[in-house]
């Protein structure tokens, strides 16, 4: 025994979160159960959607949405990156990792978002959302597990669960961010023409905070991503259970793949996702291609 | 009429408690020691009236309290004591949502870095303040392509406002403002980011347009060269007080402290006096039906060497010269002879000084001034015009007065005139009727 402990009481902090967890599975099973019955169908849903595909198909239609939205260069290294991944058999999980990612995403911005605009309103919001946040961040991944576990069992919904927890904060920060940092003679502009603030809000600020509010679901979901393949300890099926099966068997080659095919994932959705929050820099996406096209056609009917 | 805004005993005071603020410097604290309480006083007990169809400039330096001023007009900071009405509507007291509708009704704003929406288009941004206030499209589109027409911006409104040059940008501003459809305009150092070329262009434009649609306008700036140009009244405003409220030519003439005074220093005032400034009235006027004996009689009572000519209508004609006049009483005739050596140069009464001097250099006639309808207002000869100059820049210029160097010598009494002297009994009448128009003694 350490000198100090006779001085220093031993503060129970993790028996009291075990007590508190405790009283929640008791009390409040039946939310949990509703959660995991939806969280589960819906990426369940989701996998099987995304599998019914046939894989080659599948591998064209993600090609074409890189072009769309980026480049001709993005769309090519696609259909290269997973064509990779489908020799190497792992087309499936990482469909399965691909669900869970992107219920895990759509969640946590739902979430985000509203809290962001909060935040940037009040400063008291700001104030107390922050240290959350800073938690939610700094609480190593994998002691969020623990208690979802608890609550869900093992499966795809701690998983899920956890992920949104990881994953949330960029997008309550960076959306704070976006809108505080709206020029606030443009701001002054609205007020001066006597906007409201519901006007100001879904007319200047949050059309103006844009570019940064995607710039936080990019790093949403790359979070979701990391997160998504932790959550494979807790039996969520993906490339995060190939993962942990590798380090648990020292299997290398199985190791190196699953490994591998989280990297083109997480390459593919990063470079599409950081497109889509500016559109108008892309003068090579299909989308912009298009649009010049059609705008000369009008021009040359004019 | 009475006043659009009125603002009574307006305080701005900002930091904890700021009543406290305004108690303080109602018992005579200063600024300064207010500052010490962490309190900072913005505005200091300002009270101006703007009347209909005027541009009311606010001119100060940078922290003299100007923009907080402009932004207490429409509420967009509310003001800590002091009433502020529009019209006759007290915005001091109204809730947020009366506020706004005031706003939508009879303020709108320009803003010194234009703050257009980048995501909108043109059109877009200058239907803004209609759409703001609930305008169906097809109206509010309308409107906003008639405000984009009157600033000039015809057929952009299309693009996106980072296409457009920063002048261009600050038209679409104003047409926001315009397309509003409200009585008052606020411009906040709206043409401050603005390169100066473009920047008298746009002030052209905005006391042409106030001219057409009769728009009563409040204008912040720190320049005084803008603030003379385009202001009928300007409030000189320092350390957040207002310390001088009057016309150009009163802030010029009659500074009302030291402040003011050295300001004023380095106003090129060749652009600001104009040429109603400085004439004077002559002596005598001649009607264009008298004959040339009464013009001889004219110029030798007033001992000057050339005579105006007005027609019935009270516009110019011409000038006789003394010694064409005595050479048409020696002919006889009964027609005035007027020179076709030294025409008259004619100027409008609103000509900057700086304008005049090519003008009075080339003739050595005086210059003749007429208001817009043509009718003469009076005249400004080399002397006076080189008087003025000598007082312009520093106030203590001594350029000597001269003689018109080579402008026709008095004579003296000509022989003939005795002898016309009972002749034009009536003439003189005439005349004298002409001058008293003008309140000037006639003998």
């Amino acid at each position: 025994m350490n000198p100090e402990d006779s001085v220093i009481p031993r503060l129970p902090v993790g028996d009291w979160v075990k007590d508190g967890v405790d009283w929640l599975t008791d009390n409040a099973s039946g939310l949990f159960d509703l959660i995991k019955v939806v969280f589960s169908t819906v990426t369940e849903g989701l996998t099987d959607g995304l599998t019914a595909v046939p894989a080659l198909v599948m591998i064209v239609l993600l090609a074409l949405v890189a072009w769309a939205v980026r480049s001709w260069k993005l769309a090519l290294g696609t259909a290269v990156m997973f064509l990779v991944v489908l020799s190497m058999g792992q087309w499936e999980h990482m469909m399965e990792t691909t669900a869970l990612v992107l219920v895990a995403t759509v969640i946590a911005v739902v979430i985000a978002i509203p809290v962001g605009i909060l935040a940037a309103r009040s400063r008291v919001a700001s104030a107390i959302v922050r240290p959350i946040l800073d938690f939610m961040q700094t609480m190593p991944a994998f002691v969020y597990l623990i208690p979802t576990v608890v609550f869900f069992s093992i499966g795809v919904v701690p998983g899920i669960v956890s992920t949104i927890i990881f994953a949330l904060p960029p997008g309550v920060r960076m959306t704070e961010l976006g809108i505080r940092q709206v020029d606030s003679e443009t701001v002054e502009a609205g007020e001066a023409f006597g906007a409201t603030p519901w006007q100001i809000l879904s007319g200047i600020q949050l059309p103006l905070a844009v570019p940064t509010i995607m710039a936080g679901i990019n790093q949403v979901i790359m979070l979701a991503l990391s997160m998504g393949v932790i959550a494979g300890m807790v039996g969520a099926p993906g490339l995060g259970k190939e993962v942990v099966a590798g380090i648990s068997t020292l299997d290398l080659p199985l190791g190196v793949e699953a490994g591998l095919s989280v990297v083109f994932l997480a390459v593919f959705l990063d470079r599409l996702t950081a497109a889509l929050g500016d559109p108008g820099d892309r003068t090579g996406s299909l989308l912009n291609v298009i649009a010049r096209a059609r705008a000369r056609r009008a021009a040359a009917g004019a | 009429m009475p006043p659009v805004i009125t603002a009574e005993g307006l305080y701005k005071v900002f930091g904890r408690r700021p009543t406290r603020g305004v108690e303080a410097l109602r018992t005579g604290r200063t600024r300064d020691e207010l500052r010490e309480d962490g309190l900072t006083a913005a505005v200091i007990d300002a009270s101006f009236s703007v009347d209909p169809g005027e541009i009311f400039v606010v001119m100060g330096l940078s922290g003299s309290g100007k923009s907080t001023l402009i932004r207490m007009v429409n509420g967009l900071l509310p003001a800590t004591s002091g009433t502020l009405r529009i019209g006759d509507e007290v915005l001091s007291e109204m809730s947020p949502a009366k506020i706004r509708d005031v706003r939508r009704r009879r303020i709108s704003m320009v803003f010194q870095h234009f703050a257009l929406l980048p995501h909108r288009t043109v059109g877009e941004n200058a239907a803004y303040g209609l759409e703001v206030s609930g305008m169906n499209r097809a109206d509010r589109e309308k409107k906003a392509t008639e405000a984009l027409e009157m600033v000039g911006l015809k057929g952009w409104g299309g693009y996106r406002p980072d296409n457009l040059s920063g002048g261009m940008q600050q038209r679409v501003g104003l047409a926001r403002a315009l397309a509003a459809g409200t009585d008052v305009l606020l411009m906040d150092e709206a043409f401050s980011a603005l390169d100066p070329l473009i920047r008298r262009d746009m002030q052209d434009q905005l006391v042409d347009l106030q001219q057409r649609l009769d728009k009563t306008v409040l204008f912040i700036t720190h320049d005084l060269n803008e603030a003379m140009r385009i202001g009928d009244r300007i409030a000189m405003m320092r350390d957040g007080r207002i310390v001088q409220v009057g016309t150009s030519d009163e802030i010029l003439n009659e500074p009302a402290n030291d402040y003011v005074a050295r300001f004023i220093q380095d106003v090129d005032r060749s652009r600001v006096l104009t040429a109603s400034g400085i004439m004077e009235q002559p002596p005598q006027t001649l009607g264009s039906a008298q004959g040339p004996r009464t013009a001889h009689k004219l110029l030798r009572e007033t001992q000057n060497p050339w005579l105006v000519v007005l027609g019935r209508d009270r516009k110019p004609v011409g000038v006789l010269w003394e010694d064409d006049v005595a050479a048409a009483v020696r002919a006889g005739g009964d027609d005035l002879p007027f020179s076709t050596r030294l025409e008259m140069p004619v100027v409008a009464h609103d000509t900057p000084l700086a304008d005049l001097f090519a003008l009075s250099a080339q003739h050595l006639t005086p210059l003749v001034v007429v208001d817009d309808d043509g009718r003469f207002q009076g005249v400004i000869p080399r002397v006076t015009l080189l008087t003025a100059a000598g007082t312009l820049g520093n106030g203590t210029g001594e350029i000597p007065a001269v003689a018109p160097p080579d402008g026709p010598e008095p004579d003296g009494p000509d022989p003939g005139a005795a002898r016309t002297d009972d002749q034009i009994a009536e003439g003189p009448s005439d005349a004298a009727t002409d001058t008293r128009q003008h309140g000037e003694e006639t003998r």
